[in-house]
């Protein structure tokens, strides 16, 4: 073992090697910085890419239709030629305000990098049963879908063989798939809301084409089974959610997976003082994904959960080439925009602009709403507006604004995002 | 041929042992599920209970206070994480007042000192987020939290470092005295012994009628608890527990001594002494009374929620006796039975030498365990001298609660060793955080079936058939 080396420097600490890591080094790095940092907790960079063997990655930013590891290996491919130095097997345990990051591995043990910028990409993590608080036994056979996914995937191992998915977020919908493609049977997933959290193209190819039921409004109030799971009770809920008595409704089943929402996972951000969005979860951050904290900038899934991993490299781009600003005292200040939401809209991110540049912003909605058009505007003025069909929480919304939009507005205003009826 | 066999490995029943190995005796535990502390030790309020609430001159009233006292000292041979944060006993009307009075009055003459009385005004000075409705509180300075599964590991783990044998997957079916000589038969094995101490938790009144004893019953009473995520664990200092009433008993938000919060526990007797699953109306029964009690818990931040069954005895007191020669009950030990575990084990050492046995004292015996969690107690050049000798140390399988590899390995090493993905999560904290195992359980799979030398899917969550996966994938075979 070579002697433990505990203070370094880097300009640039990312902390994370999955796709929103990967694309913030790269972008630094062709924005010519070259003293980077990425650590990575686990034994490869790709993070969850690695886990996702299904295509669909990367129509938006390669064209072409890719499997997550296939994805994930393009933006290796590049750390690697260009150079850029990571640490794998290393699991950051502080970042604090002065940007100082506290890390270990086996080589090094416990050790600090003091650096000029850092870019959080520590991605997001499953809501696990216990946050769903389900009455009934403690049995084995639970897993969150990303779970199961790992040990199908990547350990050859099958966690169960008569299925049952409570939440129907797109994880869960693979997974189905996934089981049966594997052979277990998947009886039914269950979703608590009136529509799927999940994307459309997952539950037609995923549920549908293999004659999987959906079955919205309803959830999971029971697990039984003393050691392995037996079977669980299902139900149909109300308009508040709460289960109907009369349709309870008992499923034989050794498996129940879990798809019922990631949480980004910021407890670093957090103990860094850095202050969090409510409904995102992720850091409060301006229109080039810089923290309350100058210096520190979030992007992937730690910042809110993406759909698409193509919008989490777009969005690590942002964050890479402003760190690289940043340290270079180039990033400006020039106004300070509040974005603000109607309730119907549930964030923005951005929270905040501080520069008059072209920005995207991405924002999700509460419900499922059909004719509407989503307006922006700075006070009773109208920046833009742009009819939908039909939105859904599953689905991340965009709008851009334009530099001559944001010249246009006073330096300290709110933007207000809100969905309008559109009257036919 | 053992001297003496303890039949259960909860908390009672390793302080028991532990107590025997201080003797030269040569002492066996026998345990019907893959683990210790899998009955009532496991899920129950983890609380150090000062003493004024059981009747005075009752034994339960002489053993808590008895057993609060030897508490801390225990737990610091132990290496077992405890504090002495007090307990407040909130009232919201003024039958409550006169009942906290009372309560009071009781702890004084069961001996409890440091107890007061306190308003309103003084009490959110201490506890800002103490419920609106709250008017008083009974303060109890001795009350103090204790990690329950972790003190009867220790206890356990210290009883075999001492020479105590532990027999897992032991169920007694049967148990025959042969003249002077007890012969204790699971399905497949028995064990010879002088003499037996019965400590099966709600189970211990069928133990005892195996010898023909059936002077008393037990029956399991359901307790539902939610734990909440770290981030709550500082909205109270004190353990706030609620003044007994009509509208119920002994419900609690307390932080735990690994800094999450614990709401429960609800109180319901039941038949099924198996039967450990939680229910709708309790948990959100829990909710609301917890939230009377202390105002801001955000019932969003639960992380797990579980059920503890109390072996409620049906003398209304502890049951330590002696029905035949060599044969002792411990039965009957629920609230305050975690706080009096220690005095019980103690007493139980009187009551046998003054039956006449022989007890001499064995010299080599060593009360001091080193506590699986020293590593993540130790400062950063410390560590770093560990992570050099050993780099598994430095290896983070559980990113939530920052559990390396090495002190997985450890535990699994380390007596009792752990069987299941459960049992090195109670000895570790891995997969005990806000994750719950989402990320780390593959990777425990595998270290525990490389340290075991089984293969992975042999590998339970907590014994029995609870099997994590159930196969191979087809590609997985290959």
């Amino acid at each position: 073992m070579t002697e433990l080396n505990n203070v370094r420097r880097a300009d640039l600490v990312v902390i994370g090697g999955g796709p929103a890591g990967m694309a913030a080094a790269v972008a630094a790095y062709e924005k010519g910085l070259r003293d980077i940092l990425i650590l990575e907790r686990d034994d490869n960079l790709g993070g969850i890419l690695r886990q996702c063997i299904h295509n669909g990655f990367g129509l938006h930013r390669f064209g072409e239709e890719l499997t997550g590891p296939e994805y994930a290996y393009r933006y290796e491919k590049q750390v690697k030629e260009y150079g850029i130095p990571y640490m794998l097997n290393t699991m950051v345990i502080d970042v604090d305000e002065n940007k100082v990051v506290t890390a270990m591995n086996r080589e090094c043990g416990i050790f600090t990098v003091e650096a000029k910028a850092v870019i959080l990409a520590m991605g997001c993590r499953e809501r696990p049963k216990g946050a769903l608080n389900i009455a009934g036994t403690r049995p084995a056979g639970i897993y969150t879908a990303g779970t199961a996914q790992k040990f199908v995937n990547m350990k050859g191992l099958m966690p169960g063989r008569e299925v049952v998915i409570l939440g129907s977020g797109d994880i869960g919908l693979i997974m189905a798939r996934r089981m049966t493609l594997e052979g277990a049977k998947v009886k039914a997933v269950c979703e608590l809301m009136p529509y799927s959290g999940g994307l459309a193209r997952n539950i037609e190819q995923c549920l549908n084409d293999f004659g999987i039921p959906l079955m919205l409004s309803h959830t999971v109030v029971e697990i039984h089974g003393k050691d392995r799971l037996t079977a669980v009770t299902i139900a149909k809920v109300d308009e508040s959610r709460r289960p109907i008595p009369e349709t309870f409704e008992t499923i034989p089943c050794d498996t129940l997976l879990l798809s019922c929402g990631l949480i980004p996972e910021n407890e670093l951000t957090k103990a860094s003082g850095i202050r969090l969005d409510r409904v995102t979860g992720g850091a409060v951050v301006d229109g080039e994904r810089e923290t309350e904290i100058p210096g520190i900038f979030a992007c992937g899934n730690v910042l809110h959960v993406h759909d698409l991993v193509d919008y989490v490299s777009e969005e690590a781009v942002i964050a890479g080439e402003a760190a690289v600003k940043y340290i270079r005292g180039e990033k400006s200040h020039g106004m300070a925009l509040n974005l603000v939401t109607d309730g119907k809209i549930r964030y923005t991110v951005p929270q905040k602009i501080t520069s008059a540049e072209k920005t995207k912003v991405y924002f999700r909605v509460a419900n499922v709403y059909r004719d509407v058009k989503i307006v922006v505007k700075e006070g009773e003025r109208v920046i833009l507006e742009r009819k939908k069909q039909k939105v859904a929480p599953g689905e991340m919304e965009t709008v851009l604004l334009s530099a001559d939009m944001l010249a246009a507005c006073d330096k300290n205003a709110t933007i207000s995002f809100s969905l309008e009826e559109v009257k036919k | 041929m053992f001297d003496y066999v303890v039949i259960g490995a909860g908390v009672v029943g390793g302080l028991v042992a532990r107590e025997l190995t201080k003797y030269r005796l040569s002492v066996c535990i026998v345990e019907k599920t893959s683990d210790v502390a899998m009955g009532a030790t496991r899920a129950n309020s983890a609380i150090v209970h000062a003493g004024f609430d059981a009747k005075e001159g009752t034994l339960k009233a002489k053993l808590n206070v008895q057993g609060s006292e030897m508490m801390e000292d225990l737990c610091s041979e132990l290496g077992v994480k405890y504090k002495r944060n007090g307990s407040l006993v909130v009232g919201f009307n003024e039958e409550d007042e006169a009942t906290l009075h009372s309560l009071i009055e009781r702890g004084e003459k069961n001996g409890v000192k440091g107890l007061s009385f306190v308003r309103r005004d003084e009490l959110v000075k201490i506890e800002p987020n103490i419920g609106d409705g709250v008017t008083c509180a009974l303060r109890a300075e001795t009350g103090a939290i204790v990690c329950p599964y972790e003190l009867c590991i220790a206890a356990v783990g210290n009883a075999m470092d001492n020479g105590a044998e532990l027999k897992l997957n032991f169920e007694v079916k049967n148990i025959e005295k042969c003249g002077d000589v007890y012969r204790i038969s699971s399905e497949n094995e028995t064990v010879e012994a002088g003499a037996v101490i019965n400590c099966a938790g709600v189970y211990s009144d069928d133990i005892a009628r195996l010898v023909g004893d059936d002077s008393f019953s037990v029956r399991p009473r359901r307790g539902e608890y939610m734990l909440l995520d770290k981030e709550c664990g500082s909205l109270v200092g004190h353990t706030v527990f609620r003044c007994p009433s009509k509208m119920g008993k002994g419900v609690l938000v307390s932080p735990t001594v690994d800094g999450n919060l614990l709401l429960g526990p609800t109180a319901e007797d039941i038949d099924d002494k198996n039967d450990t699953s939680t229910t709708p109306k309790g948990l959100s029964h829990l909710s609301s009374l917890a939230s009377e009690q202390v105002k801001g818990i955000q019932l969003g931040k639960v992380i797990t929620s579980f059920t503890g069954l109390r072996a409620t005895g049906s003398t209304g007191d502890f049951i330590i006796n002696s029905p035949i020669d060599g044969f002792i009950n411990c039965a009957g030990v629920e609230s305050p039975g975690l706080t009096s575990a220690p005095a019980i084990a103690k007493y139980v050492v009187e009551m046998l030498k003054k039956s006449g046995r022989e007890l001499k004292e064995n010299e080599r015996f060593n009360g001091v365990r080193r506590p699986l969690h020293y590593f993540r107690e130790l400062p950063v050049e410390k560590k770093n001298e560990i992570i050099k000798e050993n780099p598994d140390y430095a290896h983070v399988v559980c990113r939530c609660e920052t559990v390396t590899a090495g002190e997985i390995i450890e535990a699994i090493r380390t007596n009792p060793k752990p069987t299941s993905i459960d049992g090195i999560k109670r000895r570790t904290r891995a997969s005990m955080g806000r994750c719950q195992g989402g990320f780390c359980t593959p990777y425990m799979v595998e270290l525990l079936a490389r340290e075991m030398g089984v293969p992975v899917t042999e590998i339970t969550k907590s014994g029995g058939e609870s099997y994590i996966n159930v196969g191979k994938t087809e590609k997985g075979n290959i």
